[in-house]
């Protein structure tokens, strides 16, 4: 074991690579929200369509979903499960070249994947949507990635392995899964990028948001659960608050998580036993959802202070209180009676976006603000931005999510209102004009979001300038010493 | 008793506990969707898309139309006084994939055919506003001055006919088609015949209203005019479908 971390190389932890993916995590990040204010405005104006194929709605919303979720938040994952599996474990990484090949295969796919859907090649199946020559580089990239983290957890110097790399494992063990069924497809032939689900109707339905399902619940949610259980702890300088608690709440997740995805099926084609079974463990899901935001927050119990005095303390529980209010949503929107209303209406956008903004967003920059200072041996440019960003985003949020539940509340009672005489009391196309102020107000919100993470990666910027410019002056001091030396020799 | 500390010193025994945990949802859930035989309702007149149709399909897909419009109406009295029956699982059983939606940033789609003309549909796809003054929708001229490549329509038939959509390319499957859909729609279910067929439905019908060129929007509007029309709800008893559900 010692043998292969000492040929490697002469660090002991590979942080190269920690560095790559987290440039690329903002990178991603900055296109991602830009195409999702773009699509948000398009739907409040859609003159900004342009008649332009490639940047309409229904070509870039797929763009915006798959660099926000797979470009942002999967670099951000990748980033943060290297750093996390080698300093619990402390040991190197397993491989370098592995490390590089999930670096590679990775962004191309995300790359690749954006071009494709606006050039008009996609799965049509939401966030599935990469064509089967992408899904294949993914199945590969990710059998690469799953093999370096056990490797790299086999070789550990430890006896336990942290609980926060049990949910990077059940993340990466379920997105195997997820991916490699839900793409069964049968190309139209070698040479075309089209291809058709092996699925249809009802089974492909409830195949997919299986999968969709646990896109969220495994990588947008476990994932991030296993960054909270290691930067939340560091940055709070206390231990996690209930070990029991993390055991009970880990197999509980990682057990009823699979079972929900039919609850965005409610009231369709799908039988109704296997939506009523979705419902029933959406609703028993709060509670280990709710375990892990508990054993979050009270990691801060006796340290209740530093909400004052760090801001990065305030981005991460901050996220955990979004993430404790979305999983409640979700149970209550997984209900038929909620559902027959929020279901195909924009309380879903914005229960998705309190999601994926206030928890998977913000405990990403938490930990990033904890993150790369140390990858760069460095402190933070200012920590005045970082409230600044903080203040910004979590404006963002609250306008967004805002706007969301008026719009879908107010569309879905609308559409089932009645005059006097029993007809319908409006037509489709009104509540589509109803929707035009929550629409500006949803795209100001992403205004809002994005401006904040422009000031991160301002402060980003700064901070590793400063880093080298110390490490410059740190060896030009050598080298005047050094020159002394000689001199006097 | 099992401690859990002898799990977390064990990644193998680790990564099989999960693994177990995190298979039992889907196996529940998704496998017996293909064996339980209610799953699907017995109802006739539905049929795979024809060539024309199916083209049109994959550019419904390629513009993500799917991301705006669903295509299941569901069994609501404001649903079904806006779309008509809701939709049965038997109307999407050769959809691969499917396109039920999660999001009516426009009305559904699910028995959207037949309610417009052809006319209705080639101006409101060029622009939505043309004919729906408050749409958001965004234009699509494109289609209209697209010509449709076909050339690769057989090799799409084939790789649904392998999941199992009953094109036919032997006579023996052409005549079960026969039997099952009778002889004029088996006619546009032959891949062989595939381009033929293709060529003679956008002439006959003329969905664009250009009959020199068979375009992009002559595929789209055949196939919106197909969508939910094919099974003949007046020959069911209302009580029939609950049945299965």
């Amino acid at each position: 074991m010692a043998q292969a971390a000492i040929v490697g190389s002469t660090e002991q932890y590979n942080y190269a690579i920690i560095r790559k993916f987290t440039v690329m995590a903002l990178v991603w990040g900055v296109l991602g929200m830009s195409a999702g204010i773009y699509i948000a405005a398009e739907l409040a104006w859609p003159f900004l369509n342009f008649d332009i194929p490639a940047i309409t709605f229904g070509r870039l919303r797929p763009v915006h979903t798959t660099l926000v979720i797979f470009g942002f938040g999967g670099s951000a994952l990748f980033a943060t499960s290297y750093y996390v599996v080698q300093r619990t474990c402390q040991t190197r990484l397993y491989s370098d070249w592995m490390a590089n090949f999930t670096f590679w295969g990775w962004q191309i796919a995300v790359g690749l994947g954006a071009l494709s859907y606006m050039a008009g090649y996609t799965q049509a199946r939401e966030y599935a949507e990469f064509e089967w020559p992408i899904d294949l580089l993914i199945a590969v990239t990710w059998v690469i990635y799953l093999l370096l983290f056990v490797q790299t957890l086999r070789r550990r110097s430890q006896p336990h392995i942290y609980v926060a790399n049990w949910f990077y494992l059940a993340f990466i063990l379920a997105t195997a899964m997820l991916h490699i069924f839900n793409n069964l497809a049968v190309p139209v032939s070698l040479f075309s990028l089209k291809s058709y689900s092996l699925f249809a109707g009802v089974q492909d339905a409830m195949t997919q948001w299986w999968y969709g399902h646990n896109a969220v619940g495994f990588f947008l949610t476990a994932a991030f659960l296993g960054m909270m259980y290691y930067f939340v702890p560091k940055q709070a300088q206390r231990p996690v608050y209930s070990y029991r608690l993390s055991i009970v709440h880990f197999w509980s997740l990682s057990f009823l998580y699979m079972w929900v995805g039919g609850h965005h099926l409610h009231w369709t084609a799908l039988p109704d036993w296997t939506s009523t079974l979705a419902a029933t463990f959406s609703i028993m899901l709060l509670l280990p959802s709710w375990g892990g935001m508990i054993n979050g927050i009270m990691t801060l119990s006796g340290a209740w202070e530093k909400l004052r005095t760090d801001p990065i303390m305030l981005f991460l529980i901050t996220a955990l209180s979004f993430y404790g209010m979305s999983t409640f949503e979700g149970p209550l929107m997984s209900l038929k009676s909620v559902n027959a209303l929020s279901h195909y209406t924009d309380w879903t956008i914005g229960h998705v976006h309190s999601g994926a903004l206030g928890w998977v967003a913000m405990v990403t920059f938490g930990s990033f603000y904890h993150l790369i200072p140390r990858l760069y041996d460095t402190r933070i440019y200012s920590i005045r931005l970082i409230y600044v960003h903080f203040w910004l985003a979590t404006v963002g949020i609250l306008l967004y999510i805002t706007a969301m539940w008026v719009a879908g509340i107010f569309q879905g009672l609308m559409l089932r209102s009645f005059d006097e005489y029993g007809n319908l009391a409006y037509t489709f196309v009104e509540t589509v004009a109803f929707l035009h102020e929550p629409y500006v107000v949803r795209a100001i919100g992403g205004l809002f979001f994005i401006s904040g993470l422009l000031v991160m990666i301002y402060n980003v910027i700064m901070t590793v300038r400063r880093a080298s410019s110390e490490t410059a002056e740190l060896e030009a001091r050598l080298a005047a010493k050094m020159a002394r030396a000689e001199g006097q020799a | 008793m099992i401690k859990h500390e002898s799990i977390e010193t064990n990644a193998g025994l680790l990564i099989a506990l999960t693994l177990i945990v995190i298979s039992i949802g889907g196996l529940v859930e998704i496998v017996p969707l293909f064996f339980i035989n209610d799953t699907v309702e017995k109802v006739e007149g539905v049929r795979p898309y024809s060539a024309l149709e199916l083209r049109g399909r994959d550019i419904y897909q390629r513009e993500g139309c799917y991301l705006c419009h669903s295509q299941m109406v569901r069994p609501f009295r404001d649903e079904m006084l806006r779309y008509g029956h809701y939709s049965l699982a038997a109307e999407s059983k050769y959809d691969h994939p499917f396109q039920w939606g999660s999001k009516r940033t426009g009305p559904d789609l699910a028995r959207v055919g037949g309610k417009y003309s052809n006319e209705w549909h080639v101006a409101h796809l060029v622009r939505p506003t043309a004919v729906v003054p408050q749409s958001v929708m965004p234009n699509y001229p494109w289609l209209l001055e697209t010509e449709l490549n076909y050339s690769d329509v057989q090799d799409r038939m084939r790789a649904l006919k392998m999941t199992g959509v009953p094109y036919s390319e032997t006579q023996q499957e052409y005549e079960a088609n026969v039997t099952t859909f009778g002889a004029d729609i088996a006619g546009r279910l032959d891949i062989l015949r595939a381009e033929e067929t293709l060529m003679q439905q956008a002439l006959t019908y003329n969905y664009d209203g250009q009959r020199a060129r068979i375009t992009e929007m002559d595929a789209l509007i055949a196939y919106l005019q197909v969508l939910g029309t094919m099974v003949d709800f007046s020959r069911y008893d209302e009580g029939y479908f609950t049945q299965f559900r």
